[in-house]
């Protein structure tokens, strides 16, 4: 049941290279970081394994099937994105419940039970009674929150958060980090996280791929990472930025 | 006292005096003088003239070229934005600037393209003769005529709208299990449905006062092929200034109520837009 991505790459329209032969391994329930300055590929990466972007060659299995064959809708890989993407016509009810009402008919739950399992979502998130707003007239955090009970709202097999907390604040980023590592514990969902601050990937993850051009530098325990870099640029990306 | 930026007073009201007594002069008064023309025989000689199977015919004609044309164009510029704001292609530029076609050829030469195309002595006219097929001096060729002119105004009102949404909430769509139409009606619609009212009325509002393009194509057959716009010039010319200035009320009227409808949407889409930017 772990996820096995071998080999991938991916180039640009236009001919820039954006992976170049990425492999690595997570088993399931892990929590990933990948970290890296921006134009690394982590979020090519990441947009492959949510299957927002294909492959160009290389492969990927999760719990034993082959994932790219997968097409993005049915994967049930819940993805949070940087800018939170909330559908801003909609009522955060509205927004968590949106996985659950497009499902058809055969599949879709109950009006009462899709009120229910927004309710408990509200509550995981901690934005009781935040419902019937819109996102606009929510903070960033919060609005994040509720992309996160959107995506957590058709049982992910797999979560995918790309930057999640790129536009907040450090205060507010520092404690939703911590909520979502609990979070992740609580679910034991698979769970990859793309960012460019090595703090935050080594505060809240269980294994860090140091990414670079394209490539994986490093990957492994944030202690062995950050005791032993094991190639120069990881050693100047962890002494510089901090 | 004045603020620090403020103008002197007197440049103030000096603008706003002419603005004023540029739009009365140049806009309302021609607006009120086509309705006074109108009931100078009073209200029963204006209602007469609309009666008549001429008039009633061409204000039949115009609404059923709006009504083709306009859902038409709707559905063109609403694929037409899709594609220009949310996939890159190579020559999507060059798209863009032909969308905007339209707007840069004169009406009349819109009208000619039709004409060299599907009138008699046209590419296609021998073989639309021989298969009884009337495209020019008919209902097809003033349609086709409309949808020319008013092709840009719904892809240009949501390019950039959609442009400015990005794709964001179509992947997340997508990602939550959300199949291309369900995406489609759920999400993109509704977050661009101001615009995309605002778009179709100027469509359609120029669609019903086309004269240009129409004119060339429409072979000016009374009772038959003559539109609104076409129809007053035939009357004017006639010296029936009655009857011409009756039709170009109910035209004049028409572009009224889409003036009103337009500065309701503005208001709308104001808060729509602030919405954007502010999510």
């Amino acid at each position: 049941m772990s996820l096995v991505i071998d080999s991938v790459t991916k180039r640009f329209r236009g001919g820039a290279a954006a992976l170049q032969g990425v492999s690595l391994t997570a088993p399931q329930g892990a929590f990933v970081a990948l970290l890296g300055p921006s134009g690394s590929g982590k979020t090519t990466l990441l947009r492959i394994l949510g299957g927002l972007d294909f492959a160009d060659t290389g492969t990927v299995r999760f719990a034993d099937v082959n994932w790219l064959a997968v097409p993005a809708r049915e994967r049930k890989a819940g993805f949070v994105f940087q800018h939170y993407a909330l559908f801003r016509h909609m009522t955060v009810a509205k927004n968590i419940a949106f996985g659950l009402e497009i499902r058809p008919r055969r599949s879709r739950p109950s009006k009462v039970d899709i009120a229910l399992r927004v309710k408990e979502l509200l509550a995981l998130v901690q934005l009781e009674g935040l419902g019937e707003r819109y996102p606009s007239q929510l903070s960033g955090g919060q609005r994040q929150r509720v992309a996160l009970a959107r995506a957590l709202a058709i049982e992910p097999r797999m979560l995918l958060l790309d930057e999640p907390f790129g536009a907040l604040d450090a205060k507010v980023r520092k404690e939703l980090r911590i909520w979502l590592r609990a979070l992740h514990d609580k679910m034991g969902i698979t769970t990859i996280f793309v960012t460019h601050d090595q703090e935050e990937a080594f505060a809240v993850a269980d294994l860090v791929a140091v990414m670079n051009q394209g490539r994986i530098e490093q990957y492994g325990q944030p202690d062995a990472v950050k005791r032993a870099p094991g190639t120069a640029f990881v050693q100047d990306f962890i002494s510089t930025s901090a | 006292m004045r603020g620090a930026t403020e103008d002197h007073p007197l440049i103030r009201w000096a603008l706003v005096g002419i603005t004023i007594g540029f739009v009365v002069l140049f806009l309302l008064l021609p607006l009120l003088t086509v309705f006074s023309a109108a009931l100078e025989k009073g209200i029963g000689a204006a209602w007469e003239a609309l009666g008549d199977p001429d008039a009633l015919s061409s204000i039949k004609l115009t609404f059923i070229t709006a009504l083709i044309a306009v859902p038409l164009n709707t559905v063109f510029g609403v694929a037409a934005a899709w594609a220009v704001s949310k996939y890159d292609f190579r020559g999507k530029s060059l798209l863009t600037s032909f969308i905007d076609l339209p707007f840069s050829v004169s009406p009349v030469i819109s009208g000619l393209i039709y004409v060299l195309i599907f009138g008699l002595q046209g590419w296609l006219g021998p073989w639309l003769r021989e298969h009884d097929i009337k495209i020019i001096f008919a209902l097809p060729g003033i349609v086709l005529a409309t949808m020319f002119v008013t092709f840009p105004f719904v892809a240009r009102e949501l390019i950039p709208l959609m442009t400015d949404q990005g794709r964001d909430e179509e992947e997340a769509a997508m990602s939550l299990g959300a199949s291309g139409l369900k995406t489609f009606f759920r999400v993109t619609l509704p977050s661009i449905k101001w615009g995309l009212l605002y778009g179709v009325l100027l469509c359609n509002a120029r669609a019903m006062g086309e004269f240009g393009a129409v004119s060339v194509v429409s072979g000016h057959i009374r009772g038959q092929t003559n539109t609104m716009p076409l129809h007053v010039e035939v009357l004017y010319n006639d010296y029936q200034f009655v009857a011409a200035f009756a039709v170009a009320s109910v035209l004049a009227f028409l572009a009224l109520v889409t003036l009103t409808l337009k500065s309701f949407l503005e208001w709308r889409y104001a808060d729509e837009i602030a919405a954007v930017h502010r999510h």
